[in-house]
């Protein structure tokens, strides 16, 4: 058995297993690709990677929808030495100019059809990136297929360590930039293999992912399912979903991993045509709360399935998950630390709180990042002091309670981070692009509750006196810089807006006592 | 039937220009460009078009008939829309 200490030796391992390099690793759009496929592209676009200046510890930028050059590009980028970091496709050129100068990527590799925006990225960037992009590309890109097909595969291993840096995943930060939280080889795959364990999953599991590989969850399905020998069904999105549900009869998709405003569609959807996926053995939910209700009516849809709660955050990848036996038992709870990891609760002075009382959560495991790229401060914000000298435990900053017995239960959070659809959003990331709108003097955003998205983006605007601004006008200027799902839903044209005693804006009084 | 057809796309284009591209220049979107990876439509704005299609053009729309291939082109949404209403 070969030891998983590389979040890569994961491929390496499946490739060797009986019968596993002929197994189907990824199924992405219903066209399947065997481990030993993987391996090969992943090996030659690693030579590739060399060619063009990729070093060890040098990051590599993917910018692209859920394809199989994506997966290819992850696991290229592993064996060649490097740490990936995927943005979403949905992302305008602002911010992927911010990203790929943040974080010094050396190679970006892209989709064709999402040139518009990457090309005005790269024009924001001083060290430029080599550019691959796959599909039909009208640029000076070089061609993905074109690449693989001429490289060498990669027959070297590499010099890496658990230790080295394996990805940075790019979060909304409270300040309005992202942020890339660095991972190391060795929280990752401890991190995969604590997920596998409790979510009791196998090699012969056929796992779905719809969900974007740029956000965290996405991305551990296909990881969980490589370090499982399994098969990933790879979907682009959520978008039609009676294709994705055609998908999983088809595929005799085993493992369903959701966020609630896709099981909020699920659920309506089932009342319309009635679904059944008997299937599905599993079914997980993270990014915010399930309401209690929906795990009840979700065993009508996948009445085999074993239903997960689970709570987590980029920084650990993941906190706790409540055993699917005890969902009826402790409704609300989202359990307790996930194998291998320890979580506790502190008053603001560092003192413990006793059972019943509310603290912040800090997690304490190998699945805790290594900090923030580039972010020393923010890195000090999060990352505390543990028990041990020389050791650091996180410290989420989000309000919980434990009861009696140790399982946990989420009471707030303590900054302005929107959830919608799953998504963390950054009121200020929000906030700026509308000042920078001409016409409006100031804007305020926040979350208001819904029952699909969990929160909508409500945006609070006061115009310069005279300027004529519509809603549309808003609206398109902020679909052109943000991603479709940070776009407010609700625009609100108001004469001022509440401050707090040193004159800030309140969101907190915007929320309590909305201006009419 | 092909001004019908000429109708709708134009319906069906102006919706989209106005709700979900937030403008009324049609030099912004071609009648055959993929709204999934123009990054125009995701699964909320698909709902959107569904309901426009049911109001403006009394047709109902099944969950089964939300595929890419009805809803991923301006031109598409016309011949969905147009052949749902000849079996209407």
């Amino acid at each position: 058995m070969r030891p998983q200490r590389l979040l890569h030796d994961s491929l390496l391992a499946a490739c060797e297993a009986d019968g596993g390099a002929a197994k189907n690793a990824v199924i992405v759009e219903g066209r399947a690709h065997t481990y030993a496929e993987l391996f090969d592209a992943a090996s030659r676009l690693a030579s590739a990677l060399h060619d063009r200046g990729v070093q060890r510890g040098d990051r590599v930028a993917i910018y692209m929808d859920n394809t199989w050059p994506c997966v290819v590009s992850i696991f290229a980028t592993l064996l060649a030495g490097g740490a990936f970091l995927i943005v979403n496709p949905q992302t305008k050129s602002d911010k992927l100019a911010f990203i790929l100068e943040d974080s010094g990527a050396r190679v970006l590799l892209t989709d064709a059809h999402l040139a518009k925006e990457y090309r005005a990225a790269l024009d924001g960037v001083r060290a430029k990136p080599a550019v691959i992009a796959s599909g039909m590309s009208a640029d000076e890109a070089e061609s993905f297929d074109a690449v693989i097909a001429n490289a060498v595969p990669l027959r070297q291993r590499m010099p890496t360590i658990p230790l080295d840096l394996a990805a940075l995943i790019y979060t909304s930060g409270s300040t309005g930039n992202p942020k890339g939280v660095m991972q190391t080889h060795q929280s990752m795959a401890f991190a995969c293999g604590s997920l596998v364990e409790y979510l009791r999953l196998g090699p012969e599991d056929r796992i779905l992912c719809a969900l974007p590989l740029a956000f965290d969850y996405g991305l551990y399905q296909l990881l969980m399912s490589v370090r499982l020998g399994a098969t990933l069904v790879l979907e682009r999105s959520f978008t039609f979903p009676a294709q994705v549900f055609a998908r999983m009869r088809e595929t005799r998709v085993t493992v369903f991993p959701g966020v609630p405003t896709v099981f909020a569609m699920l659920l309506a959807a089932h009342g319309r045509e009635p679904l059944s996926f008997p299937d599905v053995a599993r079914v997980t939910n993270t990014a915010a709360a399930l309401p209690d209700d929906f795990a009840l009516r979700l065993r009508e849809v996948f009445p085999n399935a074993l239903i997960y709660k689970m709570y987590g955050l980029t920084e650990c990848k993941r906190v706790s998950y409540l055993e699917p036996e005890l969902v009826d038992a402790k409704p609300g709870s989202v359990g307790k630390a996930i194998p291998g990891t320890e979580i506790y609760l502190l008053a603001a002075d560092g003192r413990e709180v006793p059972a019943g009382e509310v603290g912040i959560l800090h997690v304490r495991g190998p699945h805790v990042m290594l900090g923030y790229w580039n972010r020393p401060g923010l890195t000090e914000v999060m990352l505390k002091p543990g028990k041990l000298p020389g050791e650091r435990v996180l410290c989420t900053q989000d309000h919980f309670r434990m009861d009696d017995e140790g399982f946990l239960y989420f009471v707030g959070r303590t900054d302005d981070i929107i959830k919608t659809r799953g998504e963390k959003v950054s009121p200020v990331e929000v906030e700026n692009v509308l000042h920078a709108i001409a016409g409006i003097r100031e804007a305020a955003v926040v979350g208001v509750p819904d029952d699909v998205l969990g929160q909508a983006i409500r945006a609070y605007v006061v115009p310069n006196a005279g300027a004529s601004l519509n809603e549309r006008e808003i609206r398109a200027q902020c679909a052109a810089r943000l991603e479709n799902f940070m776009v407010p839903r609700d625009i609100v044209f108001c004469d001022d807006l509440p401050r707090t005693t040193t004159g800030k804006v309140s969101r907190k009084a915007l929320l309590e006592n909305p201006p009419a | 039937m092909q001004n019908d057809i000429d109708g709708i796309r134009g319906k069906v284009r102006a919706y989209i220009l106005e709700n979900l591209l937030f403008t009324s220049d049609a030099s912004q979107l071609d009648d055959d460009a993929s709204l999934l990876e123009r990054g125009i439509i995701d699964s909320t704005g698909v709902l959107e078009i569904v309901m426009f299609l049911e109001e403006e053009f009394g047709i109902k729309v099944k969950d089964s008939d939300m595929l890419p291939e009805n809803f991923d082109k301006v031109e598409s949404i016309a011949r969905f829309v147009g052949r749902s209403m000849g079996t209407a």
